[in-house]
């Protein structure tokens, strides 16, 4: 890799609006010519607390879609969960007021060049992505088929105009209370076998990408998923966020999700080993490079 | 009275810079990263993430938790090995126009002698950082810098082995009882500069599992919560052995705060969590020190290194 988020910017960026939707907060920020090098799977990383916080890092948010052309410039929007402090924080700030951001960053998802059968599973907030990845590869002429499943069903994110951009769309709940009862990879197995999807393109919890891994090991399906592990620069300098990755000669990499993921192979990502100090292999093989 | 112009210089050993910001070594990877966001000349020197003879995968995810005002980091060494690390990311750092401090860590006296052998071998290298202190190894045992025996023969196989050509600088941690005898045995090995300080040994426990968050256990605690350490560790020191140059680091997020490391006595400050949490940090913390320098009617950075110890030395 000769240049690291080639594209990435800091800039001040202004809320726009700020609604509850569910159990997440929508949050539209204003971000002019930027929004033009913001890729599907791109993440921003925003400072939180302000500026006598006692949190010093960057919270790192998976961008949900970009908008082009309102009198405002380039817009993001944001799906953010008030679960820690500094998500909450971030919620509890309203409309006009600056947001300091580091965007667009990280392997955005990989965009076939010809029309695939594609598949979209989110778990959680992870579908947010999805919407905007899903009118890409609309616009590509991919059949975009969309598999969204949470806890329960306030925990489903899937706003109206997103559903347009998927040709179908099925819910899961773990409790019933939305959707079909059960698991989002419930049904991923049999559509596979129907020959009815090329590529599977994931965003959620790790344990959903894993199972999703298990379930495309040794089938023709291209597994493209977007991992999340703890960050605290967003930017490769701190070497928190690494995942076991294989290499070509079996030895593992340990590989930075932020800067060569988010979105990774999940047929290559060593989920076993997650959490793990695997043996080095040769020399060279450690992917810091 | 005419403004006279602010020297910005700063020297470590018979080593020059035109800033004395630099990064942290551990928190610039090896420069790429940052380069994206500021020109790697416009700061001090880039100070490279502690490299051993071996490439290594280091610890154990999760390998980071947020803390008041700071963070733990388990990170282990995680790196290339000194091999590729002195054939790419060396000769890019250099091509670039950054000056370059390597710094290197061994788990034995012999490597950090093998280690500054290979880098004898490279031409550009402004200064070498020696870390016997991380505190992210399986053994305590491990870290050099907790006793002065240990200390002192890591840098005199390094010495032995760099004859004066470059500045060798000893990275110390805090985590012990007195650290200006742990400095006094390093400087008399021959490290002719000093690095204070490394991260301090922390934890934090896991309400939800119970048990210790890190994939390690422990990990250093660094940002503003150890800054006060950081300042009384290179008061301490520099009150010692005021002829001995150290490179400050520890929680600096500011020009304020830099200028309080150089007040204690620092001739350099490194910038580690703050570029975490702002790419730009350095670039903005080099203004804001020169501003305040300035402001407080300093004509250089040289006279306003261990200034707060005017009192004492009258």
């Amino acid at each position: 890799m000769s240049v690291i988020n080639k594209s990435a910017a800091q800039l001040n960026a202004t809320i726009l609006s700020n609604k509850r939707v569910g159990a997440y907060h929508q949050i539209l920020l204003a971000i002019g010519d930027l929004a033009s090098v913001c890729r599907p799977g791109n993440f921003v990383a925003i400072s939180v607390g302000g500026d006598t916080s006692k949190m010093v890092l960057r919270r790192a948010f998976a961008i949900s879609r970009i908008t082009h052309g309102s009198a405002s410039g380039g817009a993001m929007e944001l799906i953010v969960a008030p679960h820690g402090s500094g998500s909450k924080w971030l919620c509890a700030q309203e409309e006009g007021v600056e947001l300091d951001i580091v965007a667009p960053l990280g392997k955005a998802f990989g965009i076939p060049t010809s029309p695939v059968n594609a598949l979209l599973v989110g778990g959680g907030y992870g579908s947010a992505p999805l919407f905007g990845l899903a009118e890409v590869l609309k616009a590509r002429g991919c059949k975009v088929d969309m598999l969204l499943g949470a806890s329960t069903g306030s925990k489903i994110y899937a706003p109206l105009e997103g559903k347009r951009s998927a040709s179908t769309l099925k819910i899961f709940t773990e409790d019933g209370s939305m959707g079909e009862h059960g698991r989002v990879t419930a049904p991923i197995r049999e559509l596979i076998a129907q020959g009815a999807v090329d590529v599977i393109y994931s965003c959620g919890p790790m344990s959903m990408l894993r199972a999703i891994s298990d379930i495309t090991e040794g089938t023709d399906v291209v597994h493209q998923c977007a991992v999340e592990e703890a960050m605290a620069c967003g930017i490769g300098i701190c070497m928190t966020c690494v995942l076991p990755v294989k290499n070509d000669d079996g030895s593992i990499s340990m590989l930075r999700s932020c800067i060569d993921g988010p979105v990774m192979d999940g047929s290559l990502v060593a989920w076993d080993l997650v959490g793990k100090t695997p043996p080095v292999g040769p020399v060279g093989s450690v992917g810091i490079a | 009275m005419s403004t006279p112009t602010l020297d910005f210089s700063t020297t470590l050993g018979n080593a020059w810079f035109p800033a004395p910001i630099f990064t942290a070594s551990g928190c610039a990877s090896s420069g790429k990263e940052l380069s994206q966001f500021f020109d790697l000349r416009e700061i001090g020197a880039v100070v490279t993430k502690s490299v051993m003879n071996k490439a290594r995968h280091g610890r154990a995810t999760p390998r980071m938790a947020e803390t008041p005002s700071g963070m733990l980091n388990s990170i282990g060494l995680q790196g290339p090995g000194i091999d590729q690390f002195l054939a790419q990311d060396v000769p890019w750092l250099l091509e670039k126009g950054a000056r370059v401090i390597v710094s290197i860590a061994g788990e034995t006296t012999d490597e950090y002698a093998m280690l500054a052998r290979k880098i004898r071998s490279v031409q550009g290298i402004s200064a070498l950082e020696v870390n016997i202190s991380c505190p992210n190894v399986e053994n305590r045992g491990m870290v050099f810098a907790c006793e002065r025996d240990t200390a002192a023969r890591a840098i005199d196989g390094v010495r032995k082995i760099i004859g004066g050509e470059i500045p060798i600088i000893a990275k110390l941690t805090p985590d012990v009882t007195d650290i200006t005898s742990i400095a006094a045995a390093v400087v008399d090995a021959g490290a002719d500069g000093l690095a204070l300080i490394n991260t301090v040994l922390g934890m934090v426990i896991n309400l939800e599992t119970m048990k210790p968050h890190l994939g390690g256990k422990t990990g250093g605690l660094s940002g503003p919560a150890i800054r006060p350490v950081a300042v009384r560790a290179i008061y301490q020191v520099h009150s010692a052995m005021p002829c001995v140059p150290i490179l400050g680091m520890g929680g600096v997020a500011s020009g304020r705060d830099a200028l309080e490391l150089i007040l204690a006595g620092a001739s350099g400050v490194s910038v580690g969590t703050a570029s975490f949490g702002d790419p730009t940090a350095i670039p903005r913390i080099q203004r804001e020190l020169a501003a305040l320098l300035a402001a407080k009617g300093f004509s250089s950075v040289k006279d306003a290194i261990g200034y707060a110890h005017r009192e004492e030395s009258n």
